[in-house]
């Protein structure tokens, strides 16, 4: 019994907050028109540029520091199989198709998700426990309009610009790799990536980056919303909010990857 | 007869096992003062948190002016919340702004009004608390008793016909205390609200409440006048109005300690 209990306990909470998570990704989804310039409420524009600035604009050298060592990474693991069948320049190849679909997107959300993903929770949880939520309710303010939207429309901006700049930063480390191996200069190591990328790759490595900015978003403000108690709970807010939205980040990806894989090969 | 500014009918609030209200029936007419006094954990906040619409109850119902704020539309419930103000126990100022900016919160987002009203409107907002000056600042930089004011300012940015404080006096010295229950008695006597004050500080509810309600266990055990309240002769008012403890309950503690001293003799 009590073992029944304890999974049937887990499965509710599970399915609670998976519910939680849809609840809260379609109002905020929903609240992000009136966080627009011109057409949405005054102030709010202002609000996703900060939010932009902290989500983007200050994750960019760890996303560059990470993909520059994760592309020579991937270069030299691949170059040391390739080499042994004389087939070296599909490195470029590897590390071109690699980023653009996969390493770009994926990098980029862990970094997001370490970064700010805890920041919304951080955040959110000491305005649930210091009452501040409370009193924008009180005060007729919609919290998700209010403190969710913003953050929704500047990692949905950001997230997929960063996923550009961790490709492209992969892909020159890639381009460092092979010089020093094969002394392939840049433009012809670009023209190379040129033709092995299919715009397909890029899209999808979109895709892919969008629907990781709303995952991050949703799991750490819901995270946030969560809490209850005293600044302990705040730092167990963060902590899960990392955790879980790398774990749905990963689910996510399992899930598109296989879509796209049936995709190209139907 | 008009309906009352806030009508609480028999709210029960359960958590679990555990009755935190049971069955309280209360009634606050427009314009008057209410003070809900009661010890440590005998419900007010609970009762507060019910009556400005953040939890919902295991039974009964909360109207204000009229409204049922639990089965009322979502739109009903924005309009009830635009007429009332809430200052907060913590005083739940934002503290990523400056205290104009928390002021100007509520008018920048529910009023079409054009910014130097707004700056205009906030500056008397913060004056009418004598808090004139400090309006640059972040709420960090305040002490206990300018946060509360502020906090106060904030709830009163839209004019509203009903103010709710949760213990504006705690933790405060008895000076700034008594300064913040003039500001209660302004915003009765300027501006006509109907107020709800949630305390536990006997010398602030007398001094600005009209009618006094005092919670025990989770029910009213009594809604009256300050005078006839403060010469009531029910025991648990009489108790609390005399500052007499809670009897120990000598005999599980006495059982502990010989436990222990026992635990102690075994130990030599």
């Amino acid at each position: 019994m009590n073992v029944l209990e304890t999974t049937g306990g887990g499965v509710i909470r599970g399915l609670a907050y998976l519910g939680g998570l849809t609840i809260q990704g379609w109002m905020g989804l929903r609240a992000t028109p009136r966080v627009l310039p011109l057409v949405g409420k005054r102030g709010r524009w202002q609000a996703a540029l900060r939010q932009m600035a902290a989500i983007g604009v200050d994750a960019l050298p760890m996303v560059a520091i990470m993909s520059v060592c994760t592309g020579f990474i991937l270069a030299m693991q691949a170059g040391a199989e390739l080499r042994r069948f004389g087939a070296l320049k599909y490195v470029m190849d590897t590390v071109a198709i690699g980023f653009t679909r996969e390493l770009g997107p994926l990098l980029t959300a862990f970094v997001v998700s370490g970064r700010s993903g805890s920041a919304f929770s951080a955040e959110i949880g000491t305005m649930v426990v210091t009452s501040e939520i409370d009193a924008l309710r009180t005060m007729a303010i919609d919290p998700i309009e209010f403190v969710l939207a913003p953050k929704y429309l500047a990692a949905m901006i950001t997230i997929p610009c960063l996923s550009i700049m961790s490709n492209a930063f992969g892909i020159l480390a890639g381009a460092g790799f092979m010089f020093i191996t094969t002394n392939i200069r840049l433009p012809m190591y670009l023209r190379y990536v040129a033709n092995s990328i299919e715009l397909r790759d890029v899209f999808t490595g979109l895709l892919k980056s969008l629907v990781f900015a709303i995952i991050i978003v949703n799991v750490g403000c819901l995270e946030g919303f969560r809490t209850r108690g005293g600044p302990d709970a705040v730092g167990r807010s963060a902590t899960s909010a990392v955790v879980w939205s790398t774990f749905f980040v990963i689910l996510a990806d399992v899930f598109f990857t296989a879509v796209f894989y049936l995709v190209r090969k139907g | 007869m008009a309906d009352p500014a806030i009508s609480v009918e028999s709210l029960t609030v359960q958590y679990g096992d555990h009755r935190v209200l049971d069955g309280v029936s209360l009634n606050i007419e427009a314009g008057e003062v209410m003070a809900l006094l009661g010890g440590s954990g005998s419900g007010k906040t609970t009762m507060l948190r019910h009556i400005i619409g953040l939890e919902r109850p295991t039974s009964g119902t909360v109207r204000v002016r009229g409204v049922d704020i639990n089965r009322c539309s979502p739109k009903e419930l924005r309009d009830i919340r635009r007429t009332m103000g809430v200052a907060f126990q913590e005083c739940a100022l934002f503290n990523a702004m400056s205290i104009e900016e928390n002021v100007a919160l509520p008018l920048h987002e529910l009023t079409d009004l054009a910014d130097p009203v707004v700056e205009i409107m906030t500056y008397m907002k913060l004056a009418a608390v004598g808090l004139g000056q400090a309006g640059k600042q972040m709420p960090q930089e305040l002490s206990g008793g300018m946060k509360k004011r502020a906090a106060v300012a904030r709830a009163t940015a839209l004019d509203p016909e009903i103010m709710v404080f949760d213990e504006p006096s705690a933790g405060l010295d008895p000076i700034v205390a008594a300064g913040l229950d003039e500001v209660i008695l302004i915003l009765k006597r300027a501006f006509h609200m109907t107020i709800l004050v949630v305390t536990h500080e006997l010398a602030s509810a007398f001094r600005v409440a009209d009618r006094v309600a005092m919670l025990y266990k989770g029910s009213l055990i009594a809604v009256d006048t300050k005078d006839k309240f403060q010469a009531s002769t029910h025991p648990r008012i009489r108790q609390f109005l005399d500052r007499v403890p809670d009897p120990i309950e000598s005999t599980a503690v006495q059982d502990r300690f010989r436990e222990l001293a026992g635990m102690a003799g075994g130990r030599k």
